[in-house]
């Protein structure tokens, strides 16, 4: 048996650990006995003699950075036991031939050694919550607010819990001081110093009593749960958390307060105060959520504007509860060439415009390129709500509108190209077609020149761009787009 | 009025928003400046109430003044209760001060509407532009928005703070309409995917995996992420529609939170509220519902079919679950895929992920899952080990159920809570209750 003294850092641990494993020492020959602690019960601890192994030997034992960091932190626990578990840890690692170790959970060590490592990092997230600066002076030169805290923390934390505070409060002197050990800010250096005795610490802040006020007025009486609060709040933090004294009687009073609350007979709404803001947002709920489809006649009445705005409040099909608004249309009343998309997609929903996203991108692009300028075009879509379902992850994946929903929708497309009255009408896609020819239509099989002429004097089937970015690349899409191109061709040349 | 007295006010006026988080900022510090102030990582909570609450950020109002008339809330107009207002320069120094003396992460500003959105919204903003511009303040800024103040103030918002958020309030139009008059769902919406669009543009343009050269014109940085808050039990929504919504705006606005608020008894009530506040435990059903939703693969039907709209309040939704779905157990701890695993009861998604770990390099006994710390008694029933199979039958009968049930059961059914009768009411009110 071997007797291995360490002292209270880490630091001394991981020498004699090193020494250790350089002279072949395996763990159950070695006897750790805390320098603080007194004498070992086998021999007189000794101070590591000098590593015998060759350096080469010493090389060879790579330690992973991951157990290093985990017993950095685990180091500041309080069990007795952990220069044993860590030390024969680190030598299963090595010299044990078990270099996955670490990423066994299941492993008794492991979550010995994890387990530490969590309590420690508790520890420190709780002295990062609970620590209670108070100001006691300002210096005199550099204008710096000086602040001092007492805190008592239940692990070694201090060294691994401080850098949190220097990137906070940089601009503060402070003092945290703790039985164990003090550090001490001055806005340039880190230091520490011996812990103290609590009687040195400097009573209450002036903002304290205001910080009670806020404590005890943002408390729901109407919803105590004392278990949950103590659960995260344990009790051995309470008496040095300024706040703390009050929740006996908070707790106390809840139960009449919420009488109290229940007794309270209910309060009438009240009249509409005199406020043209106020008057001009009740005023939409008088405007009418169509929840049937919008007869044709009475759409005719309307102006552009007036229309778009009618279209915002349609409750006639259910898309609108899962899409964020109505998109409209968009472009001069007066345009030669209106187009008429499929549906809003995830980018058209957000911003209310309609072909901004990718497919948007692309027949924009070849609009372009065929000649049309995107502004002079009055765009649109066969249906103004976004329909979709349940994608991958978070996202929101196209859905194709049912028949009757094209039905029910196809109004106000058609109020749309009624105001308009363009001399080239190109439908995109088969529920574009579908929505203003009032019949099943296959892109495919009849794209080009239509004849329609109670819709416009040239109407145009082509693809819809999606269809196009859905294509893998290669000849076909080729094709499709050389296909598109020249339909658009056909729409500006009119 | 005292600064004690305004605080005691507007801080009561703003604890029914429930939303604390302070996490997910983007990393910044007060090193090398003359002031405080970091954020990112994890939040941190400086103190807990008895109500289980966490206190992380100075959550006050501006003013209780307002001008809606929002039934479940203290603060309508029709209510009676005290009214007060900081200045700009109390909320900035109230700020500061709590900070720090590390009692907070941050400051949490909202405030009830006066004159008009637009007036509210430029007196929200200057406090926060103070805080960041007058007084280097680093820390963790969460505004509430106003869905009908205008864009541009908005985006101002946006620019100081490292949250902003908009509560839905209620799930429903019809419910909207009916409780808070002056609001209005497809408004909240278009607010919502325009904050969307703007936090992923200010994330393309300052993303750190798009070299330097090649990102676009910097635009001014903007808030990391937005969140909502629904409130529960103040119309007759079930859980299916409270669901629905959040899974909606998650999907649709890539919310970070929806916080999910269990209507409670307010003072100054409202004629128009239900007299009994939904049990506790429903709001708790709906975050561990939400958890599922968000993280485990679960999809909004499996949880709340058309057939029974209202989560179980006596067990847990993924213990619902896989009651109602006992064909896919047991599942085989030491073959099954990620996202089988995630449906067992009683694990979590980090033991799922050392499950995963730990089989790489050993076959997976009991000993081990407890080892894990997992709450064996809930799972074992659902799994098999190296050396457990749950005996064939078990997972048939519907003694499983039974063995899952809180032991003193209350002869209550949840439900379907009775409708007060006028009788009721006259009970309640004469402290019969």
């Amino acid at each position: 048996m071997r007797s291995v003294s360490f002292g209270p850092g880490f630091e001394s641990w991981r020498d004699q650990a090193r020494k250790l494993m350089a002279q072949g020492v395996p763990p159950e020959e070695v006897d750790w006995t805390d320098a603080a602690q007194g004498e070992s019960l086998f021999q007189p601890p000794e101070e590591a003699s000098i590593p015998t192994g060759t350096p080469a030997e010493e090389q060879s034992w790579r330690v992973p950075s991951a157990f290093v960091n985990l017993a950095r932190m685990a180091w500041a626990h309080v069990d007795p036991r952990r220069p044993a578990v860590l030390y024969r840890l680190l030598w299963r690692l090595t010299r044990g031939g078990e270099p996955y170790l670490l990423h066994v959970p299941t492993d008794a060590g492991v979550r010995l050694a994890e387990d530490w490592r969590k309590a420690v990092a508790r520890d420190i997230h709780k002295m990062h919550s609970f620590v209670r600066f108070r100001l006691v002076g300002t210096d005199g030169e550099s204008g710096r607010e000086q602040f001092v805290a007492w805190f008592e923390p239940p692990s070694r934390c201090v060294r691994l819990a401080v850098p949190f505070f220097v990137k906070r409060f940089a601009g503060m002197d402070w003092s945290i001081l703790t039985p164990d050990e003090c550090a001490h800010w001055d806005g340039e250096t880190l230091h520490f110093t011996p812990g103290l005795p609590k009687d040195q610490v400097p009573g209450e802040d002036n903002l304290d009593a205001l910080w009670r006020t806020y404590y005890r007025s943002i408390f729901n009486p109407a919803r105590l749960k004392v278990a949950a609060m103590r659960n995260e709040m344990p009790l051995k933090y309470w008496k040095n958390l300024p706040e703390a004294r009050l929740i006996p009687e908070l707790i106390a009073e809840s139960q009449p307060r919420m009488e109290t609350m229940l007794e309270t007979p209910g309060r009438e709404a009240a009249p509409v105060p005199r406020n043209a803001y106020i008057h001009q947002l009740l005023k939409r709920h008088d405007e009418v959520f169509a929840e049937t489809i919008p007869a044709s006649s009475d759409l005719a009445a309307l102006s552009l504007e007036e229309l778009h705005k009618a279209a915002a409040c349609c409750r006639a099909c259910p898309l609108w509860e899962q899409a964020t608004r109505t998109v409209n249309g968009e472009g001069p009343e007066n345009a030669r060439v209106m187009v008429v998309g499929e549906q809003p997609g995830d980018q058209e929903d957000l911003c209310g415009k309609p072909f901004t996203g990718p497919a948007g991108q692309v027949l924009r692009n070849a609009m372009v390129m065929a000649g049309l300028e995107p502004s002079d075009v009055y765009l649109t879509n066969a249906m103004k709500h976004f329909k979709w379902i349940p994608g991958a992850g978070r996202r929101r994946k196209h859905a194709t509108p049912a028949k009757e929903e094209v039905r029910q929708c196809r109004p106000w497309v058609l109020a749309e190209l009624a105001r308009v009255r363009p001399a080239v009408l190109v439908l995109l896609g088969n529920t574009a077609a579908a929505s203003l020819l009032g019949r099943e239509v296959k892109v495919t099989q009849e794209r080009g020149l239509v004849q329609a002429p109670e819709l416009a004097e040239r109407v145009i089937l082509t693809y819809h761009p999606s269809h196009l970015l859905r294509l893998p690349e290669g000849p076909a899409q080729e094709r499709a787009m050389a296909e598109f191109m020249a339909d658009l061709t056909l729409a500006s040349e009119a | 009025m005292d600064i004690d007295r305004k605080l005691q006010i507007l801080a009561d006026a703003a604890k029914y928003d429930a939303s604390c988080a302070s996490s997910g900022a983007a990393r910044k510090d007060s090193q090398g400046s003359r002031g405080v102030g970091s954020t990112g990582g994890a939040g941190i909570c400086h103190s807990f109430t008895p109500d289980g609450r966490c206190v992380s950020l100075l959550k006050v109002l501006l003013t209780n003044v307002c001008l809606y008339d929002c039934h479940y809330c203290i603060n309508r107009r029709s209510s009676n209760v005290t009214r007060a207002r900081f200045t700009v320069e109390e909320v900035v120094q109230l700020t500061l001060d709590f900070y720090k003396r590390n009692y907070i992460e941050g400051l949490f500003l909202s405030s009830g509407i006066i004159r008009n959105a637009d007036y509210t919204m430029e007196l929200v903003i200057e406090v926060a532009r103070r805080l960041r511009e007058e007084h280097w303040f680093r820390g963790y800024i969460h505004l509430k928005t106003i869905p009908e103040a205008s864009q541009e103030l908005i985006e101002r918002a946006g620019r100081y703070a490292d949250r902003i958020s908009i509560n839905i309030e209620l799930p429903t139009e019809a419910g909207l309409a009916k409780l808070a008059p002056e609001k209005n769902l497809v408004k909240t919406q278009e607010a919502m995917g325009k904050i969307r669009l703007r936090i992923e543009e200010a994330k393309e343009s300052g993303g750190r995996t798009v070299p330097a050269a090649a990102r676009p014109a910097r635009r001014p940085p903007f808030a990391t992420g937005q969140s909502t808050q629904m409130l529960v039990g103040a119309d007759d929504s079930d859980d299916a529609a409270v669901l629905g919504r959040a899974d909606q705006l998650y999907r649709s606005y890539q919310l970070k939170r929806v916080y999910y608020s269990g209507f409670s008894p307010i003072p100054e009530p409202s004629s128009l509220l239900p007299l009994k506040p939904p049990p506790l435990l429903r709001e708790h059903r709906l975050y561990q519902a939400d958890w599922l939703l968000r993280f485990y693969g679960f999809q909004v039907e499996e949880l709340v079919p058309a057939s029974a709209p209202r989560l179980p309040l006596e067990i847990d939704p993924k213990l619902a679950w896989a009651l109602g779905n006992r064909a896919v157990f047991p599942v085989d701890v030491n073959k099954a895929p990620r996202e089988l695993l995630c449906r067992v009861p009683g694990l979590g998604i980090r033991n799922v992920l050392r499950i995963l770990e730990a089989r790489r390099h050993c076959r997976l006994h009991v000993a081990d899952l407890k080892r894990l710390r997992l709450n064996l008694n809930k799972c074992l029933p659902f799994v098999m080990t190296a050396d457990h199979t749950p005996r064939a039958r078990l997972l048939d009968g519907d003694a499983l159920r039974q063995r899952f049930l809180p032991l003193k059961q209350l002869e209550m059914n949840f439900h379907a809570t009775p409708v007060p009768t006028a009788d009721d009411t006259l009970a309640v009110r004469s402290g019969e209750f």
